[in-house]
């Protein structure tokens, strides 16, 4: 604690991501609120009664500030505020709303604190309240690490039940009557006599009062919407081809925008345009960062183009090949790259350990599949910019930055987005959208990247290595020590915007030291890896390695001692809703009874984003090689907001945790990423997806969200799977390397 | 150059190499059809040329011999395809961006195999790459759709 406390206040370190280095500031400050945003887009007759609820004579728009990368965001932040406002869903529209401080997101800078998760004593509490004042006080509206729910929750019921007050009050000044006689139904305030006074016929009344103070939150037993199926708001549009996202805007006079990059991110030598700038429907060909851009009338005659430039690369700012990558990690095993051990029970140093492994992860793309794109309109005192983002204030400052333009008068236009998995959480993209419409201003100009360069150009997943020595003693699991080494992901992606990282990463041991179990000696130590290739956010960060890593290297253990792999892990569990969703997945997969020759069944647990996690996978070892069967996952995140999309993100999670494990990895050569395209980066298709069956449970104590944490027990699940059917343990992923799928 | 989309007659001044995609997208603003990967890998840029499921990206615009229908003229919201509103009863779509590709591709394949096994679904939509690994409810959209098309 006395560690939190100093890092908050030399420098605001949120785990390692220094949000602001060296400057303090009094806790008060930042208490300080963030003001509305919506007053200001006003005109008569409309109100803005919370951030969140806009009203107008022509009806109601919720603001969803949290970016909808295909997990529903927008949806659920939309039944929140809907669920106190009483409002159906389909009376309202639901925006995301310009980019404003107001929408910082509380939930964040916990998770990237040191403190586990199941840790909820007061100074645990205290420290996650601590965190949270930089992040509010910068205004960091950013979506990740599975908190739009817990970041909203609260605070989007809230301003529900403000909006909804007020109406009444409105109605109340209008009626004479008192608010008490008043209720409210389907986006009318109700009088006594059953007549109906509609919400936007009270936005002009509403706009002149003050908001009504925050009433109490009904009780969960009173929902109407909220913990029952929903039908998710973008499901007919993204069924008749009607949804837009970024990559689909249209604007008068657009033009459209290929990139050449450097593929290995180094400067532009010398360059030859000239057959390029002959080509059909080319504008002009440009320098931009890290390469050279093309403006034409039509994307695909501008890849055409970008493919006809012929250039001299730079060398790159990390190794040549994955020999040295890898060595790299090898080398970080030492008491001088120790980066954190906040897990250190009992002896783990033991004299005998005899039990050891090592594992590896390679770098992985996120790979969505709409490619990264931005569209720019420049003009002298004003930019506008639709894209697909998961950072808008980040890119207000880095364009204004860019530009001179202030931020007031840059303009962030959130799109639909066509799967991130972290990809969104970078903005470079918008960076060289702008770099060309400058010099074209006044016309819009889209830039979609090739689905090659999106490839090349990715900040990927970290590649990560750990080692694991254990002993066991009478069929109980002794010691494990693990130590895990990768570079700094925090360091890398925080660098690119320009906020320096200092002490500890809290995600090189993430999924793998918070792990809720007793284990006589237990040891996790992070080891910082030099920085190699640029890295970023990747679906369930730190833990998509280390679950991995963690789960396998106590698979082994409880092998050795001669302990059944389920019975084990809920002999030393010391979290009851971990437990739990360890006993659910036994249940659920029958776990024990008997599979036949070449069947196997794994089990595989991660504890990530506060979501405790557990998978069983049964594979059938054929003669075409090993064959998915079926999988069982169950997570519990509190409360369960939609069950259908609860489903969805875990069952997607899995699927996604396992496809990369199979057959997924980037490797550099001559510093360029070799995976050029899908062909090459197959992840899981149709004939190889198993059957899945989800059950979420509510004994959580506080609500969580779910994009991330069912990737991180798949991979593991899976390994431990193919061991219970082949007795081949596989430590490195992707698996494919190691042995044949189906 | 001269062709027919969802009904409509069109005249694009284009080289006959483009792809049939981009002369949808980029000169004719129909953006069902999605970009992915443009090498035949992931199946986003389905539409159907005279019933046929074909990938947009790698069809030169100059070798279209038929009438294309994209995804915006299979049904519409309010009068959905069976596949369609299959999709929709199983909240198929999480980021959405595959599923005009996945919903082309099966309304295609149950016009040639009203009642499919799984491993004839299997083979029938594999082309088709799921970033967010929705596949279990595609295959149970594909059967929800099948029984229905079979009803009507
Ligand atoms: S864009 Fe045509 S198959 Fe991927
Ligand atoms: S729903 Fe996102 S790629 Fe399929």
């Amino acid at each position: 604690m006395g560690r939190i406390r100093t890092i908050a206040r030399r420098s605001f370190l949120i785990g390692s991501a220094a949000l602001l280095g060296g400057v303090a500031f009094g806790a008060v400050m930042y208490r300080r609120p963030h003001k509305n945003p919506l007053p200001e887009q006003l005109v008569a007759g409309e109100a803005a009664i919370t951030p969140y609820v806009l009203i107008t004579p022509d009806g109601i728009t919720l603001i969803a500030p949290r970016a909808d990368k295909g997990q529903g965001a927008y949806s659920v932040q939309a039944a929140l505020i809907a669920e106190e406002l009483d409002v159906r869903l389909d009376q309202v529209t639901v925006d995301p709303g310009l980019p404003a401080p107001v929408y910082y997101n509380t939930a964040l800078a916990s998770d990237l604190l040191p403190i586990r998760s199941t840790n909820t004593n007061y100074l645990a509490d205290l420290a996650r309240r601590v965190a949270d004042a930089p992040v509010k006080f910068l205004g960091i509206q950013i979506t990740g690490g599975s908190t739009t729910v817990p970041d909203g929750y609260d605070k989007l019921r809230h301003a529900g039940a403000v909006a909804r007050e007020t109406l009444k009050a409105a109605a109340a000044r209008k009626t004479g009557l008192d608010t008490a006689q008043l209720t409210t139904k389907d986006a009318h305030v109700v009088l006594p006599d059953g007549t109906t006074l509609s919400y936007t016929s009270l936005a002009a009344t509403a706009a002149g009062i003050e908001p009504a103070d925050a009433p109490a939150l009904r009780d969960p037993s009173e929902w109407r919407y909220l913990g029952k199926p929903m039908q998710r708001l973008d499901m007919v549009a993204k069924s008749t081809g009607a949804q837009e996202y970024g990559i689909d805007v249209q604007l008068p006079d657009l033009l459209h925008a290929a990139v050449r990059l450097n593929p290995r991110r180094g400067v532009v030598i010398s360059h030859d345009a000239t057959q390029a700038e002959t080509m059909r429907g080319v504008r002009s060909i440009l320098p931009i960062t890290g390469g050279l851009g093309v403006i034409a009338d039509n994307t695909w005659r501008a890849m055409q183009a970008a493919q006809a430039i012929t250039v001299e690369w730079g060398p790159a700012p990390y190794p040549a090949g994955m020999d040295a990558h890898w060595q790299a990690l090898s080398d970080s095993f030492t008491k001088e790259q120790i980066d954190s051990q906040y897990r250190d029970d009992g002896d783990a140093a033991v004299a005998e350990r005899p039990i050891t492994a090592e594992y590896r992860a390679p770098y992985l793309a996120h790979a969505p599949l709409e490619p990264i794109n931005a569209t720019a309109l420049v003009t002298d005192t004003r930019i506008d910019i639709w894209t697909g983002t998961q950072i808008p204030r980040f890119i207000q400052s880095n364009i204004s930055a860019l530009t001179g333009i202030d931020t007031d008068n840059i303009h962030v236009h959130v799109q639909m987005i066509g799967g991130s998995f972290g990809h969104r959480l970078e903005d470079q993209v918008v960076r060289h959208a702008v770099e060309l419409a400058m010099s074209m201003k006044g016309t819009p100009v889209k830039l979609t990247y090739s689905r090659e360069e999106d490839f090349a150009q990715d900040f990927t997943r970290q590649i990560a290595m750990a080692r694991m020595a254990g002993s066991v003693t009478s069929g109980n699991v002794e010691t494990c020590d693990l130590g895990i080494a990768m570079p700094s992901i925090i360091a890398s992606q925080m660098g690119r915007q320009g906020f320096p990282a200092a002490g500890p990463d809290t995600q090189i041991v993430a999924g793998a030291w918070d792990q809720p179990f007793d284990i006589p000696n237990y040891r996790v130590t992070g080891y910082r890896a030099p920085d190699l290739a640029p890295i970023s956010s990747w679906r369930s960060v730190g833990a998509s390695t280390n679950g991995f890593f963690h789960d396998c290297a106590l698979d082994e253990l409880i092998h050795a001692a001669g302990a059944d792999p389920l019975a084990e892990r809920i002999r030393l569990c010391n979290h009851a809703p971990s437990r739990k969703v360890l006993e659910a997945v036994g249940e659920m997969s029958d776990w024990g009874s008997d599979m036949g020759e070449t069947r196997g069944r794994g089990v595989g647990f991660c504890l990530s984003f506060g979501v405790p996690c557990a998978v069983v996978v049964e594979v059938t070892n054929s003669a075409q090689g090993i064959r998915l069967d079926k999988v069982f996952a169950a997570a519990d995140v509190g409360r369960i907001i939609d069950p259908v999309n609860f489903e969805a993100q875990v069952s997607g999670g899995v699927i996604f945790g396992m496809g990369h494990a199979i057959n997924c990895e980037i490797t550099y050569a001559d510093s360029a990423a070799q995976q050029t395209n899908y062909h090459q980066y197959e992840a899981m298709r149709l004939y190889q997806c198993p059957e899945v069956t989800v059950r979420g449970l509510e004994n959580g104590d506080r609500i969580r969200g779910i994009g991330e944490p069912g990737v991180p027990p798949a991979a593991p699940a899976l390994a431990n799977a193919i061991f219970a059917a082949t007795g081949q343990r596989i430590r490195e992923m992707p698996f494919n390397k190691h042995i044949r799928f189906v | 150059m001269k062709l027919t989309v969802n009904g409509t007659r069109h005249d694009v001044d284009v080289e006959p190499e483009m792809p049939l995609l981009w002369v949808l997208r980029d000169e004719l603003g129909i953006t069902g059809p999605k970009y992915g990967c443009g090498i035949a890998q992931c199946g986003a840029c389905t539409v159907h040329v005279d019933g046929q499921p074909v990938r947009s990206c790698q069809l030169p615009v100059g070798d279209l011999d038929g009438e294309v229908t994209t995804i915006e003229a299979l049904g519409t919201p309010d009068a959905l395809h069976a596949v369609q509103a299959a999709w929709i009863d199983h909240q198929v779509a999480q980021c959405g961006y595959c599923q005009s590709g996945q919903i082309m591709t099966a309304a295609a394949f149950l016009e040639v195999n009203a009642t499919p096994t799984d491993a004839e679904i299997d083979q029938a939509l594999s082309a088709n790459l799921c970033r967010c690994g929705t596949y279990p409810r595609i295959r149970a959209a594909v059967k929800s759709a099948a029984a229905r098309l079979n009803e009507a």
